[in-house]
């Protein structure tokens, strides 16, 4: 239970066009005030559970992605917040954009919408909660991803 | 050593991170309703400290394991030689021991956010130690001695000699708790922010042991301000409640500022009403009776 008590998320914004970083950032104001659940924004992958992710993949941040993704500690869980960071939303055939966050790592739960309210986010990330105790009950541990060298669109 | 010594160590040990916990969640409660929110759990420090000891133990650099032991067990020295009432001038560098370490730490892992963090903790023991060592030398005026047992023993309080020197002190837990505007090496938890100085590479049980560090230092530091009357323990420990209290309060209406105010303020200000406190004591020459 420990777990579900104090879930740590840390913030990455690949790519987003803004709209659904500051719906995660109004879940910590006052209003949502996500800290009585024991949710921290924590700036740091070595101390945070929940990754969550806003925005679609593009090649340049591939990289970035996967690195932040293998220095958080086990067990973890990624949330994909936005239709971008679920599918690549609207800017999901652009040249450089790969897709959604799940073309990269593995994502554990998905919050649809364009941009989500912040009740949504929430839920998600207590959604998340329970697959995050699931993973500590069965000592599941995230794959490690393996970072390339410069990626180049397949079609370039 | 009797069995009373050994009992006395045995409930510093197991208390004061009880203590310590449940003052970091009235911290966070207490804040949180200042700024309109239900705030989290009183126990929230209780279960982020389960939490992290259940996690993988991820290091830059094995060393790190080390510097962090090292800063709890001299965290726990200084407060053991302080409940047993020792000398005061040992504390003080038993307790820069520890701090050192953590900024070892720190520096060892590479990243350039610990190294900011950590020479900015640097910064923070350049001002407070001379407060501290001053405060030691008020102690040694009125009662001859560095021993606490002298101040502890005494019938009048310390207080009523050395207001200058206890306005100074309440500044130094300031700093000491890294609550802003003194926060810039580590910014503390309750507050949601990108880099964390110091501590920016640490992660589960490794953090876990600081912040169970953290638990015991908050005892500690409220400790020394209990000296000022430790007379009459009831009267000391409300004592060190309000300083605490007054703390969480500072933390919040307060921003960071730069670490060269922190150096200008305590190397003028704080060093001066110091001085002038011990120049009081030392030309009337009064002594603790
Ligand atoms: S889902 Fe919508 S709001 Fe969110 S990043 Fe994409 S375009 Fe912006």
């Amino acid at each position: 239970m420990s777990l579900a008590k104090s879930p740590w998320i840390i913030h990455v914004n690949v790519n987003s066009c803004n709209g659904c970083d500051i719906e995660v950032v109004a879940c910590l104001t006052p209003l949502y005030d996500a800290e009585r659940f024991g949710v921290l924004n924590i700036g740091t992958p070595k101390q945070a559970d929940i990754m969550v992710v806003t925005g679609s993949v593009n090649y340049k941040n591939v990289n970035v992605l996967k690195n932040l993704y293998n220095q958080i500690p086990d067990p973890k869980v990624v949330l994909a917040v936005g239709a971008c960071a679920s599918t690549g939303g609207i800017f999901h055939d652009c040249y450089n954009v790969v897709g959604g966050v799940d073309q990269v790592i593995p994502v554990d739960a998905y919050v649809p919408g364009c941009c989500p309210r912040p009740e949504a986010i929430l839920d998600g990330v207590v959604a998340a909660l329970s697959i995050l105790e699931n993973k500590k009950k069965g000592n599941i541990k995230g794959k490690e991803v393996k970072l390339k060298g410069n990626e180049v669109p397949s079609n370039a | 050593m009797n069995t009373n010594d050994i009992l006395l160590a045995v409930l510093v040990l197991i208390g004061a991170p009880i203590i310590g916990c449940i003052a970091s969640g009235i911290d966070r409660k207490i804040t949180a309703r200042l700024q309109g929110r239900v705030g989290p759990p009183l126990l929230q420090p209780y279960y982020d400290v389960k939490k992290l000891l259940s996690k993988d133990n991820m290091v830059v650099n094995p060393s790190q394991n080390f510097y962090v032991v090292v800063y709890l067990v001299f965290i726990v020295l200084s407060l053991l030689m302080l409940v047993f009432k020792q000398d005061f001038l040992m504390i003080i560098f038993v307790y820069t021991v520890a701090s050192i370490a953590l900024i070892v730490g720190g520096m060892s892992t590479g990243s350039p956010y610990a190294r900011i963090g950590s020479s900015r903790e640097i910064m923070a023991i350049l001002s407070y130690e001379p407060v501290l060592i001053l405060y030691a030398l008020a102690i040694y005026l009125l009662t001859g001695t560095f021993k606490l047992s002298a101040v502890v023993d005494a019938s009048s309080p310390l207080l009523v000699y050395t207001p200058l020197i206890f306005i100074a002190m309440i500044v130094v837990l300031n700093i000491k708790l890294k609550k802003s505007p003194f926060d810039y090496s580590t910014s503390h938890h309750g507050h949601q922010e990108l880099v964390k100085g110091m501590t920016t590479e640490y992660g589960g049980p490794g953090f876990a042991t600081i912040e169970i560090a953290h638990f015991y230092e908050y005892v500690f530091l409220t400790g020394l301000i209990f000296l000022f009357w430790a007379s009459n323990p009831i009267i000391g420990v409300l004592l060190g409640i309000i300083a605490y209290l007054l703390i969480i309060v500072i933390d919040n209406i307060t921003a960071r500022v730069y670490w060269q105010w922190m150096l200008k303020l305590s190397w003028s200000v704080l060093l001066i009403i110091s001085i002038v406190n011990i120049a009081f004591l030392y030309v009337s020459g009064v002594q603790l009776a």
